[in-house]
């Protein structure tokens, strides 16, 4: 092969289903040992050129025009039997979701051996020993022993190195990364993206890196391609790329990503909810009795402040506990110990985790909840307007007739971005930033002093995202309203929070305000938080 | 004229009027009036729903009773097929036949023995069958096509359209539903029963069984029995199924526990057994007790209540564990923690969030079940413990018949017509069904 031979060469690639091109005059080239990145929103086209070079496509879909080149040979013109060796020999593939590519029942080694023995014809005992070296060589502790787990015995990230073991076991040309660091938690994501680059300055290998976050292309690519709509708007080096970036669509993009670094102003305030020593544990049951055996501590000894008309950000890896205390807060989980004080003029200091459901409803006013999936936050069999009004109905809040109720969901509705003839609509029928303002909408609707914002934003796409965190913004401005803002992305914080606590296996490790936790991290766990997060995340922050 | 209606009739009539109230309810939701109109887009579909629709309307017409001068309770059936249910035979005879199937002995007036065949008694041995066949089919197409007409006049003021203009709609199938399908069918069905019905009046069309009764009599009183089983079970087994599985599901703990020993342990029994103690002990109770019933009729029908019920009990643990493992999964999505932040008592909760989304499972099951439950009542009638044996039913028609089975030459009238009348309920029904599942089910879609 000749070193100025491109291994993979796309050319003006178009994909149809039924007359309506999906994708159209793609091209781009991938040199050896380079890394390409192919970024864009979701439905842009991104995973379906993937697919595509492939041959995956899904059967209603059709390449109507257009070349693949691999190694300068015709992936189109070749029978499906040559195309099967191409695929795991000379292209392998890792996907977004590590928990769903791996099969439950069969040992992690084996279905890594198994690739082996069907490309390379290994034996049983040479496959071993081979799984073995591939499963040393992506960082996998104890390679000998893991290699008879089964997945659930792995981590998420471990299982993210299975699945790339697995593709580098046939030492393939091209590797085709969909996303791969997306469903991993930060500290996990910025492992995973190190061991790529290690193995790609290893072995000279290419890689097509598809993915939607612009932290991750600044830390990985050698060169970018944007995709909108089924078409490259812009394609360049990515030094280039990222100083002087041509096409408008390119510039709103890195303008979301980047966090802007206007910290808020602090005010005086009064504290509205105080979380004191909360813990939250929940028994691990076993056997024919049931009998307790040991506790799961969710939430141990959590003490928060939060006040009126601020926002206090919550951050911490999956699975630290951050969105059980959001649940213990609105009491739809209980809490074990401690207490979650809310203090308003009206009513009496009072203990929400005292509280049996009757005495608790005066306060689910004030305390509201937005979730994170904007598909499974709203009841698919109701419309928008029922979906609002079920909490004004229950809690007794606004207008009391039906018309007097339509014009305020009329007025909630604009109030958030959206129309009024959207209210006999029903959810399905909107984008995800659409439902995630209903979603809104239907907090509001009860007035509340308080909403918990449970990852409101993280599945969401980034110009989306920004839009969404703009409306949570005016409205505190126009209303007083306190945020809790659970996350894990650091990158939006400066944006919305006054305050920010971090937290790690149950317990707050580090809290104050966001300039100072962000700027002079004191606990080794922040610091590792923030060296995690990619350089354009953490160079602006 | 009295109007004296059995238990089964008051349970058939009230669920009907049950199901037009919840129609018309749910029909005001925009979205469940889209579903169904594309259930019915398709032609299948269509087609099924009206041989169904052929099938309960039967079952209707023999479920009003009336009596008439201190003689027995007669249904709207009965008074059309009367000139059939007074029209026995000796015995067997074959499908248009003018004798008997079997040679008797008969002793001639000249004193000699010998084995004939003797004639029937009710048939019309002159009439033409070709004859009667034209006379009938010109009957069903004009009747046919007054159907059609009436209806095609109902859609075009619907639709605010001429006559003329719509019916050419429909000629050219350019409307939403296919009711040229539905027309054809709707002729083909009303042709093939206006003939039976009228050549019923010269012969046997299907024959006549072992103590001379008429097989299409037979088989049309049997209708009513298989709807009946199959729809009134259902009405038995489904507030168990929907209260005990979504109780299960969204409460958890000890309810669940509860729940899930009561349908393991009822499942691990083998359901026949169960069928066959329980109507052994009430066959028990009501010969000890003759004095409950003042007819055979309310006898039998006392009967075939409580072989729903109790297949009703038996039925409900499938459904049941479905909708148990839907509950545990709908009480886990966002919208019914969104709710409980409001305040939502458990009970809204279950009526407006968890309910509407299972609706499609109970759907698919209940009617997936129907045809279960009237092939089920065949199976028990044939081993014995179905209904009462002086009840109108397939099964009992094939038990009748499964012992000629080994004759020379074989009598299959019998068994030809409940197979026949049986596989088209349950082939419909099937149908319809799939159809059903693949528009309401959310996992169907792409």
């Amino acid at each position: 092969m000749q070193a100025n031979q491109p291994v993979l060469e796309v050319k003006n690639l178009q994909v149809e289903v039924e007359q309506a091109a999906l994708i159209q005059n793609i091209s781009f080239e991938i040199q050896a040992g380079e890394i390409f990145a192919l970024v864009g929103e979701s439905g842009s086209g991104k995973s379906l050129t993937s697919l595509a070079i492939m041959r995956l496509l899904p059967e209603a879909l059709q390449v109507t025009d257009g070349h693949i080149l691999l190694n300068q040979q015709d992936l189109f013109s070749l029978p499906e039997h040559q195309m099967q060796k191409v695929r795991g020999k000379q292209v392998a593939m890792i996907f977004q979701e590590p928990m769903t590519s791996l099969n439950p029942v069969m040992k992690v080694g084996d279905q890594v051996a198994e690739v082996l023995r069907v490309h390379l014809h290994l034996s049983p005992k040479k496959a071993r020993s081979r799984v073995v070296e591939l499963f040393e060589e992506v960082g996998i502790p104890e390679a000998d022993s893991r290699y008879d787990w089964y997945p659930h015995q792995l981590s998420g990230g471990q299982k993210q190195r299975v699945m790339i073991a697995m593709a580098l076991a046939c030492e393939p040309d091209l590797l085709i990364a969909d996303e791969p660091t997306t469903a991993l938690d930060v500290t996990i994501q910025a492992q995973v993206l190190q061991l790529l680059k290690q193995i790609r300055d290893a072995r000279g290998l290419s890689i097509l890196f598809i993915t939607h976050d612009m932290g991750v292309v600044n830390e990985m690519a050698d060169r970018v391609a944007v995709m909108k709509q089924g078409e490259i708007v812009e394609q360049a080096e990515k030094a280039h790329f990222f100083d002087s970036p041509q096409h408008p669509y390119t510039r709103k993009l890195l303008a979301d990503a980047v966090p802007k670094r206007d910290y808020r102003t602090l005010k005086e305030s009064r504290t509205l909810l105080q979380v004191s020593n909360l813990k939250v544990h929940f028994p691990i049951k076993k056997g024919l009795f049931q009998r307790t055996v040991g506790y799961v501590k969710a939430v141990d000894g959590v003490t928060l402040n939060i006040r009126k008309g601020q926002t206090l950000a919550l951050v911490g890896e999956s699975g630290s506990g951050k969105s059980t205390i959001g649940q213990a807060i609105l009491k739809l989980v209980n809490a074990t110990d401690g207490s979650v004080e809310f203090h308003d003029e009206q009513l009496p200091e009072t203990d929400l985790t005292q509280l049996s459901e009757r005495q608790m409803k005066p306060f689910r006013k004030k305390v509201q909840v937005i979730f994170q999936d904007p598909f499974s936050a709203l009841n698919p069999r109701m419309t928008i307007c029922e979906i609002i009004r079920e909490g004004m109905n229950s809690l007794q809040v606004g207008p009391k007739g039906r018309e007097a109720q339509n014009q305020r969901i009329t007025q909630l509705l604009e109030q958030v971005g959206l129309l009024a003839e959207h209210k006999h609509r029903y959810p399905h029928e909107f984008s995800g930033g659409q439902r995630q303002r209903i979603g809104i909408a239907r907090a509001l609707a009860v007035e509340p002093q308080l909403i918990i914002c449970d990852e409101p934003t993280s599945a969401l796409d980034v110009s989306v995202r920004a839009q969404v965190l703009a409306l949570l913004d005016d409205l505190q401005k126009e209303y007083q309203m306190s945020y809790l803002f659970i996350t894990h992305d650091l990158s939006i914080i400066p944006a919305i929070a006054h305050h920010v606590a971090v937290m790690q296996r149950g317990k707050i490790v580090e809290q104050g305000e966001v300039e100072e936790v962000m700027g002079n991290p004191q606990h080794e766990y922040t610091q590792q938080l923030l060296n995690s997060a990619p350089k354009l995340v953490r160079d602006a922050l | 004229m009295t109007v004296s209606l059995l238990w089964t009739d008051m349970m058939i009539w009230g669920l009907i009027l049950a199901l037009l109230a919840w129609g018309r309810l749910i029909g005001r939701s925009a979205q469940v009036r889209k579903q169904w109109l594309q259930v019915f887009e398709s032609k299948v579909a269509m087609v099924a729903a009206l041989v169904l629709l052929i099938y309960v309307l039967i079952a209707l017409l023999d479920s009003v009773h009336f009596a008439q001068n201190s003689q027995a309770s007669q249904s709207f059936l009965d008074a059309l097929f009367s000139h059939l249910a007074h029209s026995a035979e000796r015995t067997y005879s074959a499908p248009f036949a003018t004798v008997e199937y079997n040679r008797s002995m008969q002793i001639l007036p000249n004193g000699e023995v010998a084995q004939l065949y003797l004639p029937l008694v009710h048939v019309d041995a002159g009439a033409s069958v070709l004859n009667h066949s034209l006379l009938a089919l010109g009957l069903g197409a004009l009747i046919g096509m007054l159907l059609i007409a009436v209806h095609l006049w109902w859609r075009s003021r619907q639709h605010a359209l001429d006559f003329k203009v719509y019916a050419g709609k429909v000629w050219r199938n350019q409307t939403r539903l296919p009711w040229r399908t539905a027309y054809i069918a709707l002729l083909v069905i009303v042709l093939f029963f206006s003939w039976l019905y009228v050549l019923s009046f010269s012969y046997h069309v299907l024959g006549t069984d072992k103590v001379g009764g008429d097989v299409l009599y037979e088989s049309l009183k049997s209708i009513r029995t298989g709807v009946l089983i199959g729809v009134l079970t259902t009405l038995v087994m489904l507030p168990v199924s929907l209260i005990l599985g979504i109780s299960a599901g969204l409460f958890k703990g000890w309810v669940d526990d509860v729940i899930q020993y009561l349908y393991t342990t009822l499942n691990s029994i083998p359901g026949v057994l169960l069928i066959a103690a329980a109507v052994l002990v009430m066959q028990v109770i009501m010969n000890n007790n003759p004095d409950w019933f003042s007819t055979t009729e309310e006898r039998a029908d006392v009967r075939l209540l409580f072989l729903i019920l109790i297949l009703g009990m038996t039925s409900w643990t499938g459904l049941c564990r479905l909708l148990r493992a839907e509950t545990l999964k709908i009480s886990q999505i966002e919208f019914v923690a969104a709710a409980r932040a409001f305040g939502v008592s458990r009970f809204k909760i279950i009526g407006r969030h968890i309910m509407p989304n299972v609706m499609h499972i109970v759907l698919i099951a209940v009617v997936l079940d129907f045809s279960g439950l009237v092939l089920a009542e065949a199976v028990l009638s044939y081993v014995g413990v179905g209904v009462d044996p002086t009840m109108h039913s397939w099964g009992n028609m094939i038990n009748q018949a499964r012992l000629e089975m080994a004759r020379e030459p074989m009598v299959w009238w019998s068994l030809f017509s409940a197979f026949f009348f049986m596989f088209i309920l349950v082939l419909a029904a099937n149908l319809f069904s799939d159809r059903v599942q693949q528009v309401l089910d959310p996992r169907g879609h792409k």
